[in-house]
């Protein structure tokens, strides 16, 4: 198949530490921490109260809507605490505490022949299951499969790219659970009722596509592809304009081109979910890093604590500086231990001292890096500008809302200015500024 | 009803944590680093200068690093109260490249006088590195020529010093009894002229050491010469003689390719580079000057808002959907 070449990206030094090892199953946490907002969308609400005894698999927060899903309890024990707790995406989120009584008791689940099932049978599964995008997105998988009418979708494409530096999380489940996967694609397909599913996967793991187009054998319409390592390349967008040569428009869906994107362990959540009645209640995290005394593969219990995880594997240095849930490109700094594994938990990055980057900003040379390393091809460095000048009119004429906060741009500016911190601000006042023009129209 | 629970972190994952916005990892290039790969691809025509003008080509280059970076220094420090950033070797360069298009036989103070005009009026009064809209050690150039043009416009031969026309100056005087040099003597700078664009070929070496390191891309000097040859050849010089002889080389692949002072996006470059060509062409052929590199330059300069403004990359998606 031909592929194509999008503009920009970079390649950081890959530093995938992890690829060889295993996955190793962590035991379950004493207690587990179940935030009710795992997903974009409405938060769950919570439905069990202090003291009740809960199963492993039993829903303890229902949807908020439509664009919400379910949290399940990954252990069973007593829910001992109801409130707001650390949570890894910055503020504070309502969550459920379940303390462990070591049973490991769980709910029925109910198995199914999908063959069984219609389509919105087995989207009412997935959601149940709680299931959303593994890779860090988080979106709700049902939704990603309900477009709305007149859309009409002609390609589903996994995404196994894992383009962030020392992730290794999807490279792991490719190798290890390639007939879920393959059996998840073929439910996504059959849901949405097309012919031709995708699997990309980047050139650095020729392992995960040899395997991968194994299994898949004579599979009808599952094409394996491997794809040019080079970051952002598991950016939706890029993934569909380097496996089918189609551009989403700015401010549109995958689903605006016909495409449904979804992260490899979505892939084989929803089998999961809609054969075997099992919610989301675990997943693979690679815990890695300068300062991670022994990095590793782990299938963690969602709700387990930064630090047990951490602890399971060897324990931080004493010179470590920065723990990231995520990739080195996009994750998110943490200042506290004590945030639970959540759904889009796809590492826990923790750097030394020396590896955390605290170079002072200088002067922006206009060398224009970040002009030729922006994928969405943008001019970062006069978005800056207009940032800098709150002229949000500008900042949006100019695509400021197009921007994917990959951090190409960042990654690569010899000024070593905070250009996605710049851009993220940006963008939340443009759309600030632009909310308030449309209303004052409609007066 | 709610209740708090308190999750006790462990003493031992109680740790300072520094929090900071995405991305976590940075390229190892930085600002010093590029300014510093420009003068390390300028060494090969330092030491040309100092072989060819000797203890000359010396003094004028040390009297404008010193007055750029003291320029520099007072002016950060005491002057605007900004934050002191010599380190980033910036001013070294402007002085260096001031120094490149000097006449050898210049006075210390003159040049010394250049260095300070660069860094103060060509970049500082701007608001320092990254906001000036001309080329520094251009600046310095124009007001030294504006200011003493009889001291920046008398030429000595290289080594024994003797006073000569420039290659350019000797076909713009019409000069019929100087034989004009070899392209041989072009080539390794065996001619009268500043210090630093005497020789092609050292220039070379470095302009090819700029492309390795991907501090330079291919548009801005190579429309800007293809320009100045094919104007050339239709006017009837000899374009060989052009390329080699005066200031286009170290204009085309030093001085426009100046990151602050030039386009960012590949077209915008292309049509500033064709610029450069152009007035470059029409002041050798019909402007009171010998040679133009350094005014098309500065005019190309002024102009760059402009192109920026008119050459903005096609955002992703733009073209809509492609196929379906």
């Amino acid at each position: 198949m031909k592929l194509t070449r999008f503009h920009g990206g970079v390649h950081p030094s890959e530093n995938k530490l992890t690829s060889d090892k295993k996955t190793e199953i962590m035991p379950a946490p004493a207690k587990a921490i179940f935030p009710v907002s795992q997903h974009i969308g409405a938060p769950a609400k919570p439905i069990v109260n202090i003291g009740d005894h809960v199963l492993r698999g039993q829903v303890v927060a229902e949807p908020g809507g439509f664009v919400s899903v379910p949290i399940h309890s990954s252990i069973s024990g007593e829910v001992i605490g109801i409130g707001e707790f650390p949570h890894p995406l910055g503020r504070p989120v309502t969550a459920i505490v379940v303390e462990n009584d070591g049973k490991d008791e769980h709910a029925d689940f109910e198995e199914i022949d999908p063959s069984t099932l219609t389509p919105d049978e087995m989207k009412k599964r997935i959601q149940a299951g709680g299931i959303v995008g593994m890779g860090g997105a988080t979106f709700p998988t049902h939704v990603k499969l309900s477009p709305p009418e007149g859309k009409k979708i002609d390609a589903v494409i996994l995404n196994g790219a894992e383009c962030e530096p020392y992730l290794t999380s999807d490279h792991r489940v490719m190798l290890e659970e390639a007939d879920r996967i393959l059996a998840g694609l073929q439910l996504l397909m059959k849901i949405l009722n097309i012919e031709n599913g995708y699997i990309g996967i980047e050139n650095n793991k020729p392992d995960a596509i040899a395997h991968l187009t194994e299994k898949a054998g004579r599979m009808k319409g599952i094409h394996v592809l491997g794809i040019k390592v080079r970051y952002p390349q598991g950016s939706e967008k890029h993934l569909i304009k380097t496996i089918l040569d189609r551009e989403i428009p700015p401010g549109g869906l995958p689903m605006d081109v016909g495409v449904v994107v979804q992260n490899i362990g979505t892939a084989a959540a929803v089998f999961d979910a809609v054969v075997n009645g099992k919610p989301m209640m675990e997943r693979v995290v690679t815990v890695t890093g300068s300062a991670i005394k022994n990095p590793k593969n782990l299938l963690v219990r969602l709700g387990t604590p930064f630090y047990e995880v951490i602890d399971f594997a060897g324990g931080l240095t004493d010179d470590a500086g920065k723990v990231i849930m995520g990739g080195p490109m996009m994750g998110i700094a943490q200042y506290t231990l004590n945030v639970p594994v959540i759904k889009g938990t796809s590492g826990i990055l923790a750097l030394n001292k020396k590896d955390v980057d605290a170079t002072k900003p200088r002067a922006c040379i206009r060398c224009a890096r970040c002009v030729d390393s922006c994928p969405m091809n943008l001019m970062p460095n006069e978005l800056v500008t207009a940032v800098d000048n709150k002229d949000w009119e500008l900042a949006e004429k100019l695509g400021i809302l197009s921007c994917i906060e990959c951090g190409s741009c960042a990654y690569s500016c010899v000024g070593k200015r905070p250009i996605v911190q710049i851009l993220k601000y940006g963008k939340a006042e443009t759309m600030k500024a632009k909310r308030k023009r449309e209303e004052a129209a409609k007066k | 009803m709610a209740k708090k629970v308190k999750i006790e972190v462990p003493e031992q994952y109680q740790v300072r944590l520094s929090m900071s916005a995405s991305p976590h990892i940075r390229s190892s290039e930085d600002v010093p680093r590029v300014m510093l790969d420009v003068l390390i691809a300028l060494t090969p025509a330092i030491l040309g200068a100092v072989y060819y003008f000797r203890f000359k080509a010396l003094s004028v280059m040390l009297a404008c690093i010193i007055a750029a970076v003291a320029t520099e220094f007072i002016c950060s420090k005491w002057l605007f109260g900004k934050r002191v950033m010599i380190d980033d070797w910036s001013a070294v360069l402007a002085g260096i490249l001031l120094a490149f298009c000097l006449p050898p036989g210049i006075p210390i103070w003159a040049a010394a006088i250049g260095g300070f005009c660069a860094v103060f009026f060509g970049k500082m009064l701007f608001g320092g590195l990254g906001q000036n809209i001309f080329n520094p050690a251009l600046v310095g150039r124009a007001i030294l020529l504006a200011s003493w043009p009889v001291s920046m416009t008398t030429w000595e031969q290289p080594i024994d010093g003797v006073t000569m026309a420039t290659p350019l100056g000797i076909i713009k005087e019409g000069l019929a009894d100087v034989v004009p040099p070899t392209y041989f003597d072009l080539l390794t700078g065996n001619v009268a002229g500043s210090l630093g664009e005497t020789s092609a070929v050292l220039l070379l070496i470095g302009a090819v050491y700029l492309f390795y390191r991907k501090i330079i891309t291919w548009h801005v000097p190579f429309t800007f010469i293809a320009v100045v040859l094919v104007g050339s050849a239709f006017a009837g010089r000899d374009p060989v003689y052009e390329l080699l002889s005066g200031g286009l080389i170290l204009g085309a692949f030093f001085m426009a390719t100046d990151m602050v002072t030039s386009p960012v996006t590949p077209l915008g470059r292309i049509l500033f580079g064709a610029g450069c060509g152009l007035l470059t062409f029409i002041i050798r052929n019909f402007g009171g000057y010998p040679e133009g590199v350094c005014y098309a330059i500065l005019i190309m300069n002024a102009t760059v808002p402009l192109i920026d403004k008119y050459t903005l990359p096609k955002e992703f998606g733009q073209k809509g959907r492609k196929a379906k």
